[in-house]
């Protein structure tokens, strides 16, 4: 600590001096995330990554080489004015640096931690370039997390415009929705967001872990909106409390931002998929995260399986995290059954390492052909057939291809499902007249806008699978085209 | 107060009604639909419930449950004036009613109570409503006069014989599937065993047969898939394709099994919920 410290001192003077070079920026190390013992934080729900030190961030902010071009914005999907920012860290101006992200995005201590920087962002850093190597590029997610946590001034909320008098319904309290609703009411319209859970949050309470994103820091972001003025009404299903027709011609709403998410998680099609112990990840983390499973019997009354040994299905970030849940849930033994092999997973690296430290064992390159089940349909057993790469298929990986005769089996009693999800019909079933494409996502055009005038669409329900961020980035287009539409 | 509990009866020795204040489920709901409940926000469990009737003027629904575990012995405790912790709905698509002709409505147990808004629209719809329903015993027969009231026909049986037939409910269903002209279409909704050998029996005589599933549920709006049941050999979630199937493509015999998934934790919260002692030992005064 003490190194980086004189280090950082040793830089600031040299700055003062005027004898800072590029090639200097070059030789700060970039600075490690700090983490929780992985042996004792498979046993707590607390957060895993704990944050940059000042010190660290500061330095981590000079690696920055402000680029005049900014490459690094044109890989955020809110545009967040991000070499300024970095500017602000290095100068020691953390409001100043906090104010220019919340320009543009009102989540930053959400997406400091869940946005997949290395694929957004930091893949276009000039650093990560030079050094050829995108684990070395300005950790540009963790700045904008360090400056979110260290806001001790919570009750800074967005300007409101004077009211329009106009009405907009945002349905669904998830990220999308969630900017939506803020830009919308900056506008000055009266903007209600409508809830099917019991909690607003979405995807953030329901499906990411406590130990990656804790709740409070979503709950502060929803007091924000709510002091902004937007309602949240919980248990309040859109298509089956009200259909979105009632809502724009009895009840006085102008627009309507469809922000639904994740649907129908989808299943293998194979055999035993009914067994008790058989879970689909949105299922398992959400008795587990937003239902408090963990609490069972002292203070929450969901109950979730009592596993041994369990199999995650599938190698993306929502697998990581039901593997990640079923070790803190007391799983002795931990396997992630991976068709492909580990360099094709779209999981991110962090958290493919996060799992590994904490003892998930990963079965690449493998994949279940039936599920077993004792005489009471309990799950016993993944029979599994071992796969070798073929030639790349459309989604540009390479094709998983079984190894007839290589069958073997995995004793579990829990399998977690996590291949993704098909659309929800709900919107669907209850708006006939909107236009769907034949997966049932909801067809947009470039500003988000659906098939019927004033109703606008983003996030999963548009996209299929996407992430947080890039909910959020349609949230920030629909709401734009809204309050153009509203004027 | 929010979903505030309006009237409260005890139906039977563990079944109960609630009225509860829930206006925008009152006006939108619809026969065969159900709700999300939960006793308290923060740690409840979330509970499917059928809609056992609805006052879209008073912004009432009515809710008929059976106390089999922790929840649902905390929502037997209610009072009038006490508040669910939320309800949410309505879920699930409505019964498509239209004029068949003549129906049979099979309803055992607790199952009487979401059958009745759909015999009464049935009715409504100009169809010839023959129920019938039945209980264990007589104790445990709720919502006769209702069905009475409204039935072309009513036949009641008991398991034991101790009020009405002494019998199973497959077997006057047997005997109205036997008349000539047969019945046009058989709704079932009781435990899973009776509406699986309710199903056996109308197959017999080739008459489509509704049922309406009430599986475990988390969400009850598509997402968690918790609910999922094999019908004709595929997998639907009985939230958003339900929960009414026809009941000749159920797999009851995996369903079954599905529903006692928590068993063992739910009795154990049960058991705890019943026999609260302190752990502290604060009720153990004066002992050393």
């Amino acid at each position: 600590m003490a190194d980086k410290e004189s280090m950082l001192k040793e830089i600031y003077e040299k700055q003062k001096a005027g004898l800072f070079k590029t090639k200097d920026r070059y030789e700060i190390p970039s600075q490690d995330m700090p983490v929780q013992d992985p042996v004792e934080r498979s046993s707590n729900v607390g957060e895993v990554a704990l944050g940059y030190t000042e010190t660290q961030a500061r330095l981590e902010a000079l690696r920055c080489l402000q680029c005049k071009n900014e490459p690094c914005v044109k890989g955020c999907p809110v545009g967040i004015r991000i070499r300024d920012f970095i500017t602000a860290i290095a100068e020691g101006d953390f409001k100043e640096s906090l104010s220019i992200i919340k320009e543009n995005s009102l989540l930053p201590a959400v997406c400091g931690r869940v946005c997949p920087q290395e694929a957004q962002c930091q893949k276009h850093c000039t650093v990560g370039k030079k050094f050829n190597d995108v684990s070395k590029s300005v950790s540009i997610g963790r700045l904008e997390r360090f400056v979110a946590d260290i806001d001790d001034d919570n009750d800074s909320v967005p300007e409101v415009a004077p009211s329009t008098g106009k009405k907009v319904a945002v349905i669904g309290c998830g990220p999308g929705g969630i900017v939506v609703a803020a830009d919308a009411r900056r506008a000055g319209h009266d903007v209600t967001i409508f809830e099917a859970f019991h909690k607003p949050g979405g995807v953030l309470v329901y499906g990411i872990p406590e130990f990656r994103l804790p709740k409070s820091i979503v709950r502060e972001e929803i007091d924000i909106l709510k002091k902004m003025g937007v309602n949240i009404v919980c248990n309040f299903i859109v298509g089956r409390t009200r259909t979105i027709n009632e809502l724009m011609t009895e009840d006085g709403f102008d627009a309507v931002y469809i922000g639904v998410g994740a649907g129908l998680p989808s299943f293998m099609g194979i055999e035993g998929e009914h067994l008790v112990g058989v879970y689909s990840a949105n299922e398992y983390l959400t008795r587990a995260n937003l239902m408090k499973a963990y609490d069972f019997g002292s203070g929450a009354d969901t109950p979730i399986a009592m596993s041994k040994n369990v199999a995650v299905l599938g190698g993306g970030n929502v697998a990581m995290d039901s593997a990640r849940t079923a070790i803190r849930l007391g799983a002795e033994n931990v396997y992630l059954v991976y068709r492909r092999s580990e360099k094709e997973m779209p999981a991110r690296l962090e958290e493919v390492h996060h799992a590994k430290e904490e003892g998930i064992e990963f079965c690449t390159l493998q994949n279940p052909k039936r599920i077993l089940g004792d005489e009471n349909c309990n799950v016993i057993g993944i029979e599994c057939l071992r796969y070798e790469l073929g030639e790349p298929d459309d989604s540009g990986r390479c094709r998983p291809v079984p190894i007839d005769g290589s069958e073997f089996v995995i004793d579990i009693d829990t399998l977690i499902v996590a291949i993704g999800n098909g659309s929800n019909p709900l919107i669907q079933q209850t708006t006939p007249e909107l236009e769907f494409n034949k997966w049932g996502n909801v067809v947009v055009d470039e500003n988000c806008k659906t098939s019927i005038d004033g109703i606008y669409a983003g996030g999963d329900i548009v996209l299929g699978a996407a992430t947080v961020i890039l909910a959020m980035g349609q949230g920030r287009t629909a709401a734009a085209a809204i309050n153009k539409y509203l004027i | 107060m929010a979903f505030e509990v309006i009237k409260k009866e005890q139906l039977s020795e563990n079944v109960f009604m609630l009225v509860v204040k829930a206006p925008l489920v009152a006006r939108a709901r619809k026969a065969g639909q159900f709700v999300i409940v939960a006793v308290d926000e923060e740690g409840g469990e979330r509970i499917p419930l059928t809609i056992a009737g609805a006052d879209s003027d008073q912004g009432t629904i009515r809710l008929i449950f059976q106390r089999v575990g922790k929840s649902t012995a905390q929502m037997a405790q209610f009072e009038k004036g006490d508040s669910l912790g939320y309800v949410a709905g309505p879920l699930g698509c409505p019964t498509h009613i239209e004029n068949v002709g003549t129906v049979v409505c099979v309803g055992g147990g607790i199952g009487n109570a979401p059958l009745l808004p759909i015999a009464m629209a049935l009715k409504k719809a100009g169809n010839k409503v023959i129920s019938i329903i039945g209980a264990r015993t007589k104790e445990l027969l709720i919502l006769e006069d209702e069905f009475g009231d409204l039935s072309d026909e009513l036949v009641v049986v008991t398991d034991d014989g101790s009020y009405g037939r002494k019998a199973l409910v497959t077997e006057p269903l047997k005997e109205v599937c036997s008349c000539d002209p047969k019945p046009d279409l058989v709704i079932v909704i009781g435990p899973t065993i009776m509406m699986k050998f309710c199903c056996e029996t109308t197959k017999e005589f080739n008459i489509s047969t509704q049922v309406s599933l009430n599986t475990i549920m988390v969400d009850g709006t598509g997402m968690c898939g918790g609910c999922r049941v094999e019908v004709g050999g595929k997998t639907k979630f009985v939230c958003v394709d339900g929960p009414e199937f026809d009941g000749h493509e159920v797999n009851f015999d995996v369903m079954m099994k599905r529903m006692g998934a928590y068993k063992d934790l739910e009795k154990k919260a049960y058991d705890q919920f019943k026999g609260h002692k302190c752990r502290i030992g604060l009720d153990k005064k004066g002992k050393d």
